[in-house]
């Protein structure tokens, strides 16, 4: 497996420019404009990332309304993993009801700088872009009931100027396919 | 007609039911997949201690294995969810539970309903 450095809670998050499926580029928003942000390393191909998909979709669209930022990130080689392609990313977001940008790393440099270590991959920022959870979104990717309640919890703390806890968990899921 | 079976996953007629549980590291749920395999073993009247577990750590291994994906569960040598063209590689499976729900372990009906159909000779 390939080592790259990874985010700490605490850190800055890195900056973050990239095209979603419709080719738009999407940034991190600035500092103090949105309560919250959420970012969150996926794949297609990854049977943790789809059995998880629908949970974090539900968290986009509920705190959405509180003004919480999400984007979905997709850094996979796609020589490694054709599913994962620019294209199958644009006709799954055809084909599904998004709740979030998902957004494209051909380059992986996104992936170098945050460190993503599965998909899936969470990390809640606070207002000031600063990380504040990382991890699984709950205890069990088999389980819908479990509806993402550690990285609710992380947000519903950031929110309110909290400190979640814990504000780390052990992310379960497929390793980033690195370009070889 | 129901074959009568001695323990240990061994036929009377004197065939063995290979169970087979095949893994990659990369995905974390392989441990998960051998003690669901090992109960279902256990619910059929097998022995779980006769399950092979095979490490996948190479492509050539899952070229060698016709491994398609981590974990694979192998019944009397068939697979209990065929996939069609899905190339050989290391890489996480994708299982489709009876409920429609995707995850990364089979269900545990699959299982159950392989061993059946082995033990009764219905493959």
């Amino acid at each position: 497996m390939t080592e790259h450095a990874s985010l700490q809670i605490g850190d800055l998050a890195p900056p973050l420019e990239l095209p979603d499926t419709a080719g738009r580029l999407t940034t991190l928003p600035f500092p103090g404009e949105a309560p919250a942000t959420v970012v969150v390393w996926t794949s297609n191909h990854c049977p943790y990332a789809i059995a998880w998909h629908d949970r974090l979709m539900d968290v986009a669209r509920d705190y959405a309304e509180q003004g919480v930022r999400t984007v979905h990130v997709n850094s996979n080689d796609p020589e490694r993993k054709p599913a994962d392609s620019y294209e199958a990313m644009q006709q799954r977001v055809r084909d599904e009801e998004w709740a979030c940008p998902y957004l494209h790393d051909d380059s992986q440099d996104a992936a170098r700088a945050w460190g993503p270590l599965t998909t899936p991959d969470v990390f809640v920022l606070d207002t000031d872009l600063r990380l504040r959870y990382r991890g699984a979104p709950d205890a069990d990717y088999d389980d819908p009931a479990q509806e993402a309640s550690w990285m609710r919890a992380a947000l519903d703390a950031v929110i309110s100027g909290g400190v979640p806890e814990p504000a780390e968990t052990k992310p379960v899921g497929c390793s980033l396919k690195w370009k070889e | 007609m129901r074959a009568p079976r001695a323990p240990g996953g061994v036929l009377s007629a004197g065939v063995s039911l290979r169970v087979e549980v095949l893994w990659w590291q990369g995905c974390p749920s392989w441990e998960q997949a051998i003690e669901l395999v090992r109960a279902e073993m256990a619910g059929a009247g097998l022995d779980p201690a006769t399950l092979r577990v095979t490490e996948v750590q190479t492509d050539d291994d899952a070229g060698r294995e016709g491994f398609v994906g981590s974990p694979t569960v192998r019944v009397g040598g068939v697979d209990i969810q065929p996939t069609e063209d899905e190339p050989t590689g290391l890489t996480c499976r994708i299982y489709r539970r009876r409920d429609g729900r995707v995850s990364p372990l089979p269900d545990p009906q699959d299982i159950r309903d392989a061993l059946a159909a082995a033990l009764t000779g219905d493959t």
